[in-house]
């Protein structure tokens, strides 16, 4: 059993990196994940641990030193959001073609302009292609477990793939929930040891990286970085399921919530989760069978087993905390859309962008996507494929 | 070039390279627009242009003396001819396209033949 501690999203990511004390750390502030790299320092500076704190320039700084170091050999980590994520882009690219297993805490916010600090998933949505492996967070509890698995995961050898773990910035980071630290040394013995493929700094085996793939190699490269991405799915469960065994929380791909006979169904990712399961409490009380799909692992996108799980819906709802930007709808409504035509189910399925900027998404806005699908499946007519929850002003 | 084309799922992970020095298979002298051509009756044997060539296309003869330019892998920057000292400079640039088909020999002559 952990200690229940009444801390942020923020400091959950924190002391997961703490216990995780990877050997380098390369980091930039940035709002709302800045309070991650400075807690990381603080305890660098109380000896609580040993990592070398590289404090660089800027975010694009940030992420070539990580790649720097971890080519080298080293377990490294980092955080950041947002212009942040953004101005990483070139070299996340870098980081997952070169294999090396960084480990990333997003706290996820928008995207300027206009110039806006507060959540929604503009960020990591925009880099969902960059070949990381992505898992998204509920709340602070998740934020931390996440980090930990992340580590294992990302350094399979099987994997060798960059990983992030977001959470929702605000709603998660600068929020104070209780949620279980566990013992430093078990967190430890968790992750193991990291064993480098072609450590950089091995003299005896030397080796190159970074370096040039003519268009008679460069193809060949690219399908096999898939594989190890690809490989990451069955050692997200396999990982999840261990996590579970020794600290009692069990993870899997996605979450299912009350889904098994669900006839309403939002598919949802990160803190909106929260406000949903209370909102399909209650109306299962009220004897509607509604429920809620979780996204966990985003990238690879587990598209047979999350349509598998949408079998039983009559209508779903897709929620894309993104702003839009001319696609037949957010990435989620596009990812689960296309899972599910080669299922049997033929369910409506409609999209809402909601959230963006930090817009607050109350019970009584997630009431209204269920009342908008139990219409649908009264009517049988989708009104709307695309609308937007608490917007000012009718969407058309 | 010899070398032997792996499959995608024989390739080493991340594009990594185990054996040193490879870049000596792929040659890259093919692209030059310009190319240096050099004159050894002036040059003094500083070695700027074999510390600055960017990449290792000065060659060297068992006395550690500049011995002309590597072809097969000079892409023609021209990095050399702004570092070489001498005046008149002992490295010039020409255009790839005057150079075809005529001998390094020839090449000096013509270029150097007003330098002495």
């Amino acid at each position: 059993m952990g200690k229940k501690v009444a801390l942020t999203g923020n400091e959950a990511a924190a002391h997961a990196i703490r216990q995780i004390n990877p050997d380098v750390i390369a980091a930039f502030p940035i709002t709302p994940s800045t309070p991650i790299p400075q807690a990381v320092a603080q305890f660098i500076a109380d000896g609580e641990m040993d990592t070398e704190l590289v404090t660089v320039e800027s975010e694009h700084s940030a992420m070539s030193a990580c790649i720097g170091a971890a080519a080298a050999g080293g377990r490294v980590m980092t955080a950041t959001s947002a212009n942040g994520y953004a101005l990483m882009w070139e070299m996340l690219y870098i980081a997952s073609g070169m294999r090396l297993p960084i480990v990333m805490a997003v706290v996820a916010r928008a995207l300027s302009a206009p110039l806006n600090i507060h959540g929604d998933h503009s960020d990591i949505m925009g880099g969902r292609d960059t070949g990381w492996i992505q898992i998204i967070s509920e709340n602070s509890q998740e934020a931390y477990d996440n980090l930990i698995q992340a580590v294992k995961i990302a350094e399979n050898k099987d994997v060798m793939t960059p990983a992030l773990v977001a959470q929702d910035g605000f709603n998660t980071s600068h929020t104070i929930e209780i949620w279980e630290l566990e013992d430093d040394n078990k967190v430890k013995e968790f992750i193991g040891e990291y064993t480098p493929l072609f450590p950089l700094l091995d003299t005896d085996d030397p080796v190159t990286h970074g370096a040039w793939a003519p268009p008679n190699w460069y193809f060949e490269h690219k399908i096999n970085q898939l594989k190890g991405l690809l490989n990451s799915k069955e050692v997200v469960e396999k990982v999840g399921k261990e996590f579970g065994e020794v600290f009692g929380r069990h993870y899997g791909l996605y979450e299912d919530y009350k889904l098994d006979d669900a006839e309403y169904v939002i598919v949802a990712a990160g803190s909106v989760c929260g406000t949903t399961k209370d909102v399909v409490d209650n109306l299962r009380e009220n004897g509607v069978k509604a429920g809620l799909l979780k996204i966990r692992l985003f990238r690879p996108f587990p598209y047979r087993e999350l349509a598998e799980a949408l079998q039983s819906a009559k209508a779903i709802a897709v929620l894309d905390r993104v702003s839009p930007a001319g696609a037949q709808g957010g990435p989620l409504f596009n990812e689960i859309r296309s899972a599910l035509y080669d299922t049997q189910t033929r369910a409506p399925v409609i999209n809402y962008t909601y959230g963006l900027g930090g817009r607050d998404t109350q019970p009584r806005h997630i009431n209204s996507v269920f009342e908008t699908l139990k219409k649908i499946v009264e009517t049988g007519k989708v009104e709307k494929q695309f609308d937007c929850l608490n917007l000012r002003g009718e969407w058309r | 070039m010899a070398e032997k084309l792996l499959n995608w799922d024989e390739v080493l992970i991340g594009a990594a390279i185990k054996e040193p020095g490879n870049s000596r298979q792929y040659e890259t002298g093919s692209w030059r627009v310009e190319r240096p051509v050099w004159n050894p009756d002036t040059c003094i044997q500083c070695m700027f242009c074999w510390v600055y060539c960017p990449d290792s296309a000065i060659l060297v003869d068992e006395n550690g003396k500049m011995a002309g330019i590597n072809y097969t892998f000079c892409k023609g920057c021209g990095i050399c001819v702004e570092q070489c000292p001498t005046k008149p400079k002992s490295l010039k640039m020409i255009l790839e396209a005057e150079a075809k088909g005529k001998s390094e020999e020839e090449l000096r002559k013509e270029v150097f033949s007003e330098d002495k």
